[in-house]
């Protein structure tokens, strides 16, 4: 067993993991913040996504135990920010599945782009985001319209 | 995956110590390729040695040589001012290798210490003449990546840096599988004063050089010289994704593609 001490969202967590229990696991399982979600498990959807040290990272692919001293937030420390909004104006989603994961991602971009961002690199760097409904249109705008704001 | 133990070192030497303490340790960087293994149950170590946050993230240049750290992330040389100014090519193979999520945690020891034949990274190596410096001992590129998913590092060996020799100018040209963004057929191209380059990853077992195509681009540092020339298909990888005729192919196209990048005709 692991002792770790983490923050997520702001507040202090304190656990005791084993080795093989994923950063995702930790969230949902034993921290109840099921909107993180777990799409593949295999590091290539992207609905895992999550900030750790204020990078985005897939959650499914980061162990627990490696996370002791860090800084992790997630799609819950969000509430009715201009990003999530816009997805809903745009229509950025659809099942919603993937949505937590591109949110973070979104943010990610924006947070290191600013307003230099432009479709195209939204487009690119939404590669490790797969979507099975959407078709990508109103998320890329989505992103794209609240990283002019900033 | 199998349960493990785990721990996260504060020296090198503590980390050499760890390794050395039990022969199924294994060591783990940004685990973008070994956590998944693991859970996949496909290696089952009894210890886990975390050198994450321990390992050089350092970039720097001297004398003609760029220098990185094994713990840099891809981001980080994708993002080097220092690296966009010296090899541009190599900040641009970095911002090519998987996506952001992965970029943000996978690094360059890694990478060369896992040698997929389908990595990026051990192409700019070969064609950059690197150094690999370890806990050990230094090895030149061609000698370190000795097979598919093979090195020369011992057990309890650590990649601590890189040394790229810096070219008058070299490019990545990558074509990269839709499914999971690796090299089908990647070629890093680089043109030294006296020299050229050509390093193929994707289409073998293990990054080869081009020689042929290294011979006619010294001759005339052009796509034209390079018409008519091949890569021989035999020993090459055959699968569902391609064959081993069509990853030649392509492995010639690619470096066509770099060659015009760095000529612009
Ligand atoms: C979705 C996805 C897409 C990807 N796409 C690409 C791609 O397009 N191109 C590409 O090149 N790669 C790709 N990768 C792999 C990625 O680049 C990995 O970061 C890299 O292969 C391994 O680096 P790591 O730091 O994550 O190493 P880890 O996964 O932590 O370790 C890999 C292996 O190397 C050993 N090791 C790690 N560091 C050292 C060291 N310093 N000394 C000795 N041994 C060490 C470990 O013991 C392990 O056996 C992708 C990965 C994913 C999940
Ligand atoms: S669940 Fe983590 S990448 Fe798909
Ligand atoms: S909205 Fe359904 S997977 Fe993206």
């Amino acid at each position: 067993m692991n002792k770790i001490s983490l923050t997520v969202n702001g507040n202090k967590v304190e656990a005791s993991v084993e080795t093989r229990v994923l950063l995702s696991q930790l969230l949902r399982e034993e921290l109840g913040l099921t909107g993180t979600h777990v799409g593949c498990d295999t590091s290539q959807c992207g609905a895992c996504t999550v900030h750790l040290d204020g990078e985005a990272v897939k959650s499914c692919s980061v162990l627990a135990a490696a996370c002791d001293g860090a800084k992790v937030e997630t799609i819950e420390s969000l509430s009715d920010h201009p990003l999530q909004e816009a997805m809903v104006r745009h229509q950025g989603l659809q099942c919603g599945f993937c949505t937590p994961g591109v949110v973070m991602s979104g943010l990610d971009m924006i947070r290191r782009h600013g307003s230099s961002l432009t479709r195209e690199r939204i487009a690119e760097e939404l590669e490790g985001n797969i979507c099975r409904c959407t078709g990508y249109r109103g998320m890329v705008d989505a992103i794209y319209e609240v990283s002019q704001d900033v | 995956m199998y349960e493990t133990a785990y721990a996260r070192p504060r020296t090198l030497e503590e980390a050499v110590e760890l390794l050395q303490s039990d022969e199924d340790a294994k060591c783990l960087a940004g685990g973008m390729t070994y956590v998944p293994t693991l859970k996949q149950r496909l290696a089952m170590p009894s210890l886990l040695v975390d050198l994450s946050r321990l390992l050089s993230r350092d970039i720097a240049v001297a004398d003609g040589f760029l220098t990185i750290g094994a713990g840099a992330r891809h981001v980080d040389v994708q993002r080097s001012q220092i690296v966009r100014e010296t090899l541009p090519a190599l900040a641009e193979l970095a911002g090519l290798i998987g996506d952001p999520m992965v970029r943000n945690r996978g690094t360059i020891g890694g990478s060369l210490s896992n040698n997929d034949p389908a990595a990026d990274y051990p192409s700019a190596a070969l064609a950059l003449d690197a150094q690999i410096t370890t806990t050990k001992q230094q090895y030149a590129a061609a000698d370190f990546l000795s097979g598919m998913f093979e090195t020369l590092l011992d057990d309890d060996e650590i990649v601590t840096h890189v040394r790229f020799k810096i070219p008058v100018c070299a490019a990545y040209s990558k074509f990269a599988s839709k499914a999971s963004g690796y090299a089908v057929a990647g070629a890093f191209v680089a043109r030294f004063d006296d020299d050229v380059r050509v390093a193929i990853t994707g289409a073998g077992p293990c990054v080869f050089r081009a020689d042929q195509l290294e011979e006619a681009l010294k001759g005339d540092f052009n796509v034209w010289a390079l018409k008519g020339k091949t890569i021989e298909p035999e020993g090459l990888l055959s699968d569902m994704h391609a064959d081993a005729e069509y990853r030649a192919a392509l492995a010639v196209e690619m470096t066509k593609r770099a060659v015009h990048q760095i000529t612009g005709a």
